[in-house]
C-alpha cells in the first residue's frame, strides 16, 4: 500500500498541467462562470480540444480510442481539470451510451455511432424516465411496435428529466415492446432515436433554479428504423442495468467537490462572522460542518479509489458503488448548502444576468454570491437522478447485505 | 395556562385563512408575482379593507389593538399560501419602528396611511460587512445645518421597491460595532441622493440595493433615541423573528401534508411510495419538526405579548428549531416529490425556497445558538 504519486504519475501530472496551460485559458475559465449559466456548447468546446489530444474518453476500451491510464492516471486527470474549472463533459454519449454500444451493438451500429460520440460531433440524450417511471424505471410504457413489414418500429409515449433533449442529435430510449410480458423489465428495448425524426416534441420543464435543463419529450407515431434497436428484440433492461452501473461510477464527484471546499474556504475567510468580527471561517459552529465535510470527502476520495482499481482489476463496479451516488451527492449538496450560509443575506438576490460568466456589469454583493442559491437549488436533484439515494440504498441493502425487500 | 384562541382571534384566524384557501392557489400566486410591483394591490386594499393591516397598532391610530399573538396567526396563515404581499415589511417592521419609536406627530401622520394601505415601508438595516449584527454600521448620519446628511449603502431591502418611506440604521457616533451611538431615520425614498437598484428575490419577494449619498433628514426624522437606536432596532426585529418564523410554521404544515398526500397517491413497484417504512419514518420527523416548531412559535409569542424579559430568548430558541426544521422539511419535501420536487411546475418547491430564505433572515441557526446562550 501507498498513497504517493510514482515518477510516472507526477510526469502524468505535469503532462496534463501543461495541456490545460495551452488549452484552457484564464478567459474560458472566465466564461465557465458558475458553470450552471454556461453557454450549451461551453462542454462541446472542452470536449473537442480533449478528443483532439486523444483524451475524450478515458475509460473506454483502448482500441476504440480509451486511454492506457492507470487509475491513479484517471483520478490525477479529474483533479487537475477541476481544479482548473474545466466544464464536466456532457457524459449521456461518451459514459452512457458508448459502453452499451461497445458492449451490446453490433459492428454497424459502433461503426456508425462510436466516432462521432468521441469526437464530440454527436450530443446524446437520455430517454429513460416517464412521467410514471421514476425510481420504478422498468414500469415505463413509452410503446414501440414493429411494423408489419418488420423495418421500422412506431413509438409512442413521453420521456420526461430528458437533460438537454432541446441540444441534442440522437436520444437512446428504453421502450415496451412487449406489454404483455410476465415481468415487466422484460418486454422493454432499447432504442436510437435520431431527434429530428418527425413526431418528436420537446418541451422545457423550469427547475427551482429558474434553469431550464431538463424537458419532456413526446413521441407521437414515431417512426425508428429496426436498425437501431441494440441486441435482441425485449432485452433492452439488460443492457440498460450495465449502463446503470457506469452512470453510478463519477458521480462520486470528488474532484470537484474538492475543488469546490476549497473555493468554500477562500470565500468563508472573505466573509463576516454572524456578529462581523472576525472572518466566517474562524466562527466555530461553520468551521465545524466544513471540518465535517472534509472528513467525509476525505473518505470518499479513497472509497473512490479502492473501487477505480478495483474496476482497473478486472469488470465493472459492483453494487456497493451505490456508496459514491449517495455519499458524493449529500456531499455536493452539503458544500452548497454553506456557500449559501457563507452569502448570508446575499444569497436572496435572484438576478439571473449575474449569474453568467460573461456578465459585466456590477455585482449585487460579493461576486460569488449572486450565484449561490442558483448551486443550492441545483445540487437538490442530485439525489433523485441516476437512481435516488432510496434506490441506491436499496441496492446495497438487497445486492450487498442481502437484505430482502418485501 | 390556556392554549385556547379568544373569540376575536379566532374570527381573525379564519378571515385570514378562507382568504388563503380561495384566492391564493398556486397560478393565483403566479399573477399577483407578476403584477407590476411584484404582488397585488388589490390584494393589499383588500387587506385594509378587512383591517388587518390594522392588526398590529393601537386602537387610538384606527388599529386593531392586537399584538405578538394576532400578528403570529396571520403571518402563519400567510405562511401557508406563501403570501407575498409585503405584511412584513410594511407592517410588523414599519409599523414596529413607528409604534414602538415613532413620535406623537410621526405616529399621527404614517400609521393611518398604513392601515389605510396606502403607505409602503421599508427596513433598511442589512449592511454587506455586517453579516447579522445589527450594530455593525458603516452607514453614517452626520450633523449638517440643522438637520444630518446620511451617506452609506444598505442591501437585501425587502419591499425596497414598493417602498414610500425608509427606515434606515445609521451610525451618529462611536465605531462600526459600537451598540452605542446607533440612530434610526425615517427617510423618505424619493429624496435627493438616494437610489435603489431593484431586483427580485429567489423566494419572488422584491428587494433593493440602496445607496445613500448625502441625504439631508431633519432631527424630527429621528425614530426612538439619538445614539440610543440598537434596543429598538432590537425590539422591532424579535417581532420580525417571530412574524417570519410563524410564517415557516405555517409552510412546513403544507409541505408535510402535501408530502404526506404525494406518497399516498404516488405509485411505484406497483404501490403507493408511502406505503415504504423508510418513507413514513421520514414524514413522521417532518410532522414532528412541525409540532416542535409550533410550540416555540407560541412560547415566543406569548413572550412577547406579556413583555416577559425571557421573550428574546425564547425568540432565539424558535429560530434555532425554525432553522433546523425549515432545512429538514423543505429538502425531504422536495425530496419524496422526486423530480417534480424539482420544477416551478409544483408548490413544493416554493416553500421550500421560502423556508430556505427565512432561514437566512435576521440571524441564521448558528447565530441565534449562540445568542441563546448568551442571553
Amino acid at each position: 500500500m501507498d498513497l504517493n504519486f510514482s515518477a510516472e504519475d507526477i510526469a502524468f501530472r505535469d503532462e496534463v498541467k501543461a495541456f490545460l496551460k495551452e488549452n484552457w485559458t484564464d478567459q474560458d475559465r472566465k466564461d465557465m462562470g458558475n458553470g450552471l449559466s454556461m453557454d450549451h456548447d461551453m462542454p462541446v468546446r472542452w470536449h473537442r480540444k480533449l478528443a483532439a489530444k486523444g483524451w475524450a474518453a478515458p475509460n473506454w476500451p483502448l482500441e476504440l480510442g480509451g486511454c492506457p491510464w492507470t487509475s491513479t492516471q484517471k483520478y490525477i486527470f479529474d483533479i487537475e481539470t477541476a481544479n482548473a474549472n474545466c466544464p464536466r463533459l456532457i457524459s449521456f454519449g461518451l459514459n452512457l451510451v458508448a459502453p452499451v454500444l461497445y458492449t451490446f451493438g453490433n459492428e454497424e451500429q459502433q461503426k456508425k455511432y462510436l466516432p462521432s460520440i468521441l469526437s464530440g460531433d454527436t450530443w446524446w440524450c437520455q430517454g429513460y424516465s416517464e412521467p410514471g417511471a421514476g425510481s420504478d424505471l422498468a414500469g415505463l410504457s413509452t410503446r414501440a411496435e414493429l411494423s408489419d413489414d418488420g423495418t421500422h418500429y412506431v413509438v409512442n409515449g413521453q420521456k420526461t428529466w430528458t437533460s438537454t433533449a432541446r441540444y441534442a442529435d440522437m436520444i437512446f430510449c428504453l421502450v415496451r415492446t412487449d406489454p404483455t410480458a410476465k415481468i415487466k423489465q422484460q418486454g422493454i428495448s432499447f432504442l436510437l432515436i435520431d431527434m429530428k425524426t418527425p413526431g418528436i416534441t420537446v418541451k422545457p420543464i423550469s427547475t427551482l433554479d429558474g434553469q431550464q435543463h431538463v424537458n419532456d419529450t413526446f413521441f407521437d407515431n414515431v417512426k425508428v428504423p429496426v436498425e437501431n434497436r441494440i441486441g435482441e428484440e425485449n432485452m433492452g433492461w439488460t443492457y440498460a442495468k450495465l449502463l446503470l452501473t457506469h452512470e453510478r461510477t463519477g458521480i462520486a464527484g470528488v474532484a470537484r467537490s474538492k475543488n469546490r471546499l476549497s473555493e468554500l474556504k477562500i470565500v468563508a475567510s472573505a466573509e463576516p462572522t454572524g456578529t462581523g468580527q472576525a472572518p466566517l471561517i474562524e466562527e466555530p459552529t461553520f468551521r465545524a460542518k466544513i471540518s465535517q465535510i472534509e472528513i467525509d470527502l476525505m473518505a470518499l476520495e479513497i472509497t473512490d479509489l479502492r473501487t477505480l482499481a478495483g474496476v482497473q482489476k478486472g469488470g465493472a463496479p459492483g453494487p456497493e458503488s451505490s456508496i459514491l451516488k449517495v455519499r458524493g451527492t449529500e456531499i455536493q449538496q452539503a458544500i452548497a448548502e454553506l456557500f449559501l450560509e457563507s452569502a448570508g443575506y446575499y444569497c436572496q438576490p435572484f438576478v439571473q444576468d449575474t449569474h453568467w460568466g460573461s456578465y459585466e456589469g456590477e455585482m449585487i454583493g460579493a461576486d460569488y454570491s449572486t450565484s449561490t442559491a442558483l448551486q443550492y437549488f441545483s445540487t437538490r436533484p442530485a439525489t433523485v437522478y441516476g437512481g435516488s439515494s432510496e434506490v441506491q440504498r436499496n441496492i446495497i441493502s438487497k445486492a450487498v447485505l442481502g437484505l430482502k425487500f418485501k | 395556562m390556556d392554549f385556547n384562541l379568544s373569540e376575536e382571534q379566532t374570527m381573525l384566524q379564519d378571515s385570514v385563512s378562507r382568504f388563503i384557501q380561495n384566492s391564493y392557489g398556486f397560478e393565483d400566486r403566479k399573477k399577483y408575482i407578476a403584477a407590476d410591483n411584484g404582488f397585488s394591490a388589490e390584494n393589499w386594499n383588500m387587506f385594509a379593507e378587512l383591517g388587518w393591516l390594522g392588526i398590529p397598532f393601537a386602537e387610538e391610530h384606527g388599529g386593531f389593538g392586537g399584538g405578538a399573538l394576532e400578528t403570529m396567526m396571520v403571518m402563519e396563515e400567510f405562511g401557508k399560501g406563501l403570501v407575498i404581499e409585503p405584511f412584513l415589511a410594511t407592517v410588523v417592521l414599519g409599523g414596529g419602528f413607528l409604534s414602538k419609536g415613532g413620535t406623537p406627530v410621526q405616529q399621527e401622520q404614517l400609521i393611518p396611511s398604513i392601515i389605510e394601505g396606502k403607505l409602503q415601508l421599508a427596513f433598511a438595516f442589512v449592511e454587506p460587512q455586517g453579516r447579522f449584527n445589527l450594530a455593525d454600521l458603516t452607514t453614517t448620519a452626520t450633523a449638517s445645518g440643522d438637520g444630518y446628511s446620511i451617506s452609506g449603502h444598505k442591501g437585501v431591502v425587502l419591499n425596497g421597491p414598493s417602498a414610500d418611506k425608509l427606515i434606515v440604521t445609521t451610525r451618529t457616533s462611536g465605531d462600526q460595532r459600537d451598540e452605542s451611538g446607533i440612530t434610526v431615520f425615517l427617510v423618505d425614498a424619493n429624496a435627493a441622493g438616494v437610489s435603489r437598484r431593484n431586483y427580485p428575490t429567489i423566494d419572488a419577494m422584491q428587494g433593493s440595493e440602496i445607496t445613500f449619498n448625502d441625504v439631508k433628514v431633519s432631527a424630527d426624522d429621528i425614530i426612538g433615541e439619538l445614539n440610543n437606536g440598537l434596543p429598538l432596532i432590537q425590539s422591532v426585529v424579535d417581532d420580525g423573528l417571530l412574524a417570519i418564523c410563524a410564517e415557516a410554521v405555517g409552510a412546513m404544515e403544507v409541505l408535510y401534508k402535501t408530502t404526506v398526500d404525494y406518497s399516498k397517491q404516488r405509485k411505484q413497484f406497483d404501490v403507493a411510495i408511502g406505503s415504504f417504512q423508510a418513507l413514513q419514518h421520514r414524514m413522521v420527523d417532518m410532522f414532528i419538526e412541525h409540532e416542535q416548531s409550533k410550540s416555540l412559535m407560541l412560547l415566543a409569542a406569548m413572550r412577547l405579548a406579556e413583555g416577559s424579559d425571557e421573550a428574546s430568548k425564547a425568540i432565539s430558541a424558535l429560530k434555532v428549531q425554525i432553522g433546523k426544521a425549515g432545512r429538514y422539511v423543505g429538502q425531504q419535501a422536495v425530496q419524496l416529490h422526486g423530480g417534480m420536487g424539482q420544477t416551478e411546475e409544483l408548490n413544493v418547491g416554493h416553500y421550500f425556497k421560502r423556508l430556505t430564505m427565512i432561514s437566512h433572515t435576521f440571524g441564521n441557526a448558528d447565530f441565534h445558538l449562540n445568542r441563546f446562550g448568551e442571553l
